[in-house]
């Protein structure tokens, strides 16, 4: 079934220079592996669409349940360079809390 | 144990927040942020308008208002409020605060010696596009090397009431009280690495004890009288992240995961000038309302080189507004911008990049906002940038007219043409750590 990615996650977002940094944590630890499983570095790049122009990477740390990606020539140009609302990617993370994913039966309860 | 607060995550933090941090418990010392990548450029310019400028204004006062009080506490201060001109911060905290003693670290500011490492041979390359510094050598504003925490160690042991550093690193204003109080040296990478993570935990202040939260957010208590952080460090590297008793906020371990994933890259290599931080090896364990224990903490040794943030001009831009009303308000911004751009291309203007958004409807979230068909208000939001100041300038004045002469129910025009500004950009760099030198003055 699929459910938005704020039934098992929170995040926050931040900028380094056109570099966007959202951080994925799983609400109860065991459920990293969903996060895992089902936030792919792909399925975030089509998520922002347009906003991001360059690949975005994945790193695990499973010690605190959480995924952080990097999202590379995200932000506008960054800093001072760039002309949107949004410069410092700060809403980045509530953003991806909209992402679809998949969840199975036994998952949901 | 240590107790270690930050009172500020940025310049332009709550002036409140280092005042209760002394006045409302116990602390030992009181880290205060300024610096964020873009903070360096504008202090730059305002050095250029002024040259007994370019630090972060409100230290000074700030100090002075806290002098008596850390005085009788003996809280030290420690601050990296010194911008691109410590010397200059120091002594206007002198000025208003006599009695203090003020240390500044020096050495960061390498602005004169760019040519000098570009005669060695450091091409300077940016860390992002890879390209060498000579591209924009005849833009460069001001270059410093982030420092780490030793240089602001050897500073803490002049007995100074305050220091002040110019680009230091963030988290060093938390590990280097433990370096200078438990003796830790550089080889002790393990332990290196969790003062580093302390400071990241606390270096945006209340990030970390319930600000900018989605954990739970509206139950978060006393938003108003938000508690800032305290890190209480033990010489053996572990520590407990909390905030003063009956303050606002909370802390717990999701409220520190926020912070500790925030602005994080590769997290088994965050690289400081002092040591190499694993996130991978941390370890959270609530310990009591308001309390965080963090244990576990494994780093490796300090890298070869030391990070360059440098500033350069890179051309003009403005951003102008107007708001249009229902009925159709998305469809009305939506032709007046196709309006703005058709008149621009008319005079011949163009411009490195031309940015539109529907403010109300995708300024955040981009193409993931959710569908809004029908909403009563948009602001329309355009900006330009172009390294031709009169193009920019010339852009400023397309907006206003179509109150008159564009779509219906165009309003919020009230603040008139928008700024031109100048845009100081950033450019990050590696140079070899043993071409910079840092010392400790104490001002007088």
């Amino acid at each position: 079934m699929k459910v938005p990615l704020s039934r098992i996650a929170h995040t926050r977002s931040g900028d380094k220079g056109d570099t966007c940094n959202i951080g994925v944590i799983a609400w109860d630890q065991r459920h990293f592996p969903i996060l895992v499983r089902e936030l792919t570095t792909e399925r975030v790049k089509r998520h922002f669409g347009s906003l991001v122009e360059g690949s975005v990477e994945r790193y695990e740390l499973p010690n605190l349940g959480a995924l952080n990606f990097l999202l590379h020539r995200a932000l506008g140009g960054g800093g001072t360079v760039s002309l949107r609302t949004d410069a410092q990617g700060k809403t980045f993370g509530a953003a991806l809390l909209s992402l679809e994913i998949e969840l199975t039966p036994e998952e949901l309860l | 144990m240590i107790r270690i607060a930050n009172g500020q995550g940025f310049w332009g933090d709550w002036l409140e927040a280092p005042v209760r941090l002394v006045e409302q418990g116990p602390i030992d010392y009181l880290a205060l942020d300024y610096l964020a990548e873009i903070t360096m450029s504008i202090l730059q310019k305002q050095k250029q308008d002024d040259p007994k400028l370019g630090y972060a204004r409100d230290f000074p006062p700030l100090v002075a208002r806290i002098a008596g009080k850390i005085r009788e506490r003996g809280v030290k201060v420690i601050a990296n409020a010194g911008g691109v001109n410590p010397v200059a911060c120091a002594r206007e905290v002198l000025r208003l605060a006599p009695a203090l003693k003020v240390a500044v670290v020096l050495g960061d500011d390498v602005f004169a010696r760019l040519d000098e490492f570009l005669s060695k041979g450091y091409e300077m390359r940016d860390m992002d596009t890879g390209e060498p510094l000579s591209k924009i050598r005849d833009r460069i504003l001001s270059a410093n090397a982030y420092i780490g925490a030793f240089p602001l160690a050897e500073a803490l042991a002049t007995g100074a009431d305050v220091v002040i550093a110019g680009r230091s690193t963030d988290t060093a204003l938390t590990l280097a009280p433990l370096v200078h109080r438990f003796g830790w040296q550089p080889a002790d990478f393990d332990l290196l690495a969790a003062g580093t993570i302390a400071g990241h935990i606390i270096e945006c202040g209340a990030q970390t004890t319930g600000g900018n939260c989605q954990v739970d957010w509206q139950t978060i208590p006393d938003m108003a009288n938000i508690g800032y952080p305290i890190v209480e460090a033990e010489p053996d590297g572990s520590f407990a992240i909390t905030k003063h008793p009956h303050t606002g906020g909370r802390v717990n371990t999701h409220v520190v995961k926020e912070q500790l994933l925030y602005e994080l890259g590769e997290p088994k290599n965050y690289i400081t000038p002092d040591c190499v931080a694993d996130f991978t090896s941390i370890r959270l364990a609530d310990n009591g309302p308001d309390r965080v224990r963090v244990t576990g903490i494994r780093g490796g040794p300090r890298p070869p080189s030391l990070k360059l943030s440098i500033s350069y001009t890179a051309g003009w831009k403005a951003i102008g507004t107007l708001v249009y009303s229902w009925p159709q308000a998305l469809a009305k911004a939506q032709a007046a911008d196709r309006i703005v751009r058709e008149r621009l291309n008319h005079i011949g203007l163009s411009f490195d990049e031309i940015y539109t958004e529907y403010f109300g409807l995708n300024a955040c979230l981009g193409p993931a906002a959710p569908p809004n068909p029908d909403p009563p208000e948009v602001q329309l939001r355009i900006g330009v940038r172009g390294s031709d100041r009169k193009a920019v300038d010339r852009f400023t004045r397309e907006l206003v007219p179509l109150v008159l002469n564009g779509p219906p129910g165009a309003t919020g025009y009230g603040e008139g043409r928008p700024a031109v500004r100048e845009i100081v950009a950033y450019w990050s760099a590696l140079i070899p750590r043993e071409v910079i030198a840092t010392r400790v003055e104490v001002v007088s």
